[in-house]
């Protein structure tokens, strides 16, 4: 776990979404589906974020502007500092046969540098809107679906899932493919065991995520 | 002393964190074993941030077996926070940690904004504590009693040797589309920035009152906020909510507090201890040992 202050290389849109670029410093990228804790200019507590894109120079976050906090973020420019904590929490497990990246809206954030690692597989996608869609340019090999048409509908059997979305998908998910690796989200103050807020069941008992996920296997969840 | 604010750290997760601190203090142990409320927990507001993690911890049994003496591992001073619902449970709780040769102090937490209130007065709880244990005994205060003061004199009375303040405040914040509390709980615990000029206050009229040892916290992000708690009484001070954006905090906010000290002609920070009182001393200074 480390710390820095790191300097916005740019900041691009894609629909609703932003990728923010930050120049990278000395941060490990760390395993994909893990985490980085955002402190956007203003507000008290950072933000976690999953690493979209890492390059030699930088490490780029795929952020969709919803509250106080992520508008913050995506009004960031070129050469404003700000602050990086991670990588934290627990990722993917790599070591798949036949891997299958499917997400939902925000949640393809982490897919982009999952893919690269993967050695680019198939992925399946779906966006509210066709705008919302655009970031599916973001990720190789990827069949889009637009509501009302569902992700769950390009789950071929037979593949190793990874998923990333919101709850629903992600338990729509879990019943098709039981052996998926989830990764989930929740509201974290502190990303590094802490607070105690970001806690989710796990097992039948409250858990922190930020600790124990946020990738989950869709069993333990 | 920078000590951390109890349920603000885990230094099992965060050894490095917790390795900059003077003394660790734990989340609050209670007699049986807490799952804590439901999410959502936590909220950030204009002004600080709302928590209602419900005491989530294993109790004291599983405690003293398993967390105790992986916390003795990391060689510093522990300070254990328990909460209960009566005198009694206090009393058994302090009398389990007596025990317990790494506990260097134990903090009633008689003040979670979270929880029922315990049944029967601070004083009452310090009193049944301080006949089960030996340890050093610090009462947390809420600083939404009408006169902080007055229950700072009845800990005294009742044995506390020192005094935690303060413990966040009760809040509350709505979903910004649908105007639904956020909280599961619907209000929680107001802590951070909002605090700050709420614990001067406290320290000072504590300290005032009772001249006993103050762990002063609520909203420090810096030296200058450390060194105000100091000027009003406090002989340490904890940190909360920074520790959530800056892991860092612990060891910034010394060396920030020593500058600050020393800018304004002090030798050492706590050469500056009570120096808000100028000629008025505490008005009592018989509880202190």
């Amino acid at each position: 776990m480390r710390r820095e202050n790191l300097t916005v290389a740019g900041v691009e849109r894609i629909g609703p979404y932003s990728l923010v670029r930050l120049r990278r410093g000395t941060l490990e990228s760390g395993v994909p589906g893990q985490f980085f804790m955002l402190s956007p200019p203003g507000r008290l507590l950072p933000r976690p974020m999953s690493l979209c894109l890492a390059t030699r120079k930088e490490l780029a976050f795929l952020i969709e502007p919803i509250g106080p906090g992520t508008r913050a973020l995506v009004e960031l420019v070129r050469g404003q500092p700000v602050d990086v904590l991670g990588p934290l929490g627990n990722g993917y497990r790599l070591d798949l046969e036949r891997p299958l990246l499917v997400g939902g809206g925000i949640g393809i954030a982490p897919f982009p540098y999952l893919s690269e690692r993967l050695g680019r597989p198939p992925a399946a996608l779906g966006f509210r809107t066709k705008e919302h869609a655009e970031a599916a340019a973001l990720v190789p090999n990827a069949e889009v679906v637009v509501e009302p048409r569902l992700v769950t509908e390009l789950l071929r059997p037979g593949h190793d899932v990874l998923a990333c979305g919101p709850e629903p998908m992600l338990a729509a998910v879990a019943l098709l493919a039981p052996r998926a690796q989830l990764a989930w989200e929740a509201p974290m103050a502190c990303g590094y065991g802490a607070c105690y807020g970001c806690a989710v069941r796990i097992g039948g008992e409250l858990k922190r995520l930020c600790v124990e996920g946020p990738v989950l296997d869709a069993e333990a969840a | 002393m920078i000590l951390n604010a109890s349920g603000c750290l885990d230094a099992l997760t965060a050894p490095g964190v917790a390795g900059e601190l003077d003394a660790f203090v734990t989340k609050t142990v209670t007699p049986l074993p807490r799952g804590g409320n439901e999410p959502v927990r936590i909220a950030e507001t204009e002004v600080g941030m709302l928590n209602a993690i419900g005491l989530a911890n294993p109790g004291i049994d599983a405690f003293c077996k398993e967390v105790l003496p992986r916390l003795a591992e990391l060689e510093l001073p522990i300070w254990v926070s328990v909460g209960g619902f009566s005198a009694h449970d206090y009393a058994e709780l302090c009398r389990q940690l007596d025990e317990e040769r790494v506990v260097e102090a134990i903090e009633l937490n008689v003040s979670c904004p979270n929880v029922a209130e315990p049944a029967g007065s601070v004083g009452e709880i310090v009193a049944a504590a301080r006949g089960a244990t030996s340890r050093k005994l610090y009462a947390k205060l809420s600083p939404a009693s009408g006169d902080i003061a007055a229950v700072a004199v009845a800990a005294a009375e009742a044995g506390a040797d020192g005094l935690s303040l303060v413990n966040t405040i009760r809040g509350l914040a709505l979903d910004a589309q649908t105007l639904a509390p956020t909280l599961s709980t619907a209000t929680g615990g107001l802590s951070g920035p909002a605090l700050r000029p709420i614990a001067l206050a406290a320290v000072f009229a504590c300290f005032r009152a009772t001249g006993l040892p103050i762990v002063g916290m609520g909203g420090v992000e810096s030296g200058r906020h450390a060194l105000e708690l100091i000027a009003v009484g406090a002989r340490a001070c904890a940190l909360g909510t920074i520790l959530f954006s800056d892991p860092e905090a612990p060891g910034r906010i010394r060396s920030e507090l020593a500058a600050e000290a020393e800018a304004l002609g002090f030798e050492n920070p706590f050469d500056a201890h009570a120096v808000a009182h100028g000629d008025e001393a505490p008005a009592s200074l018989r509880y202190v040992a």
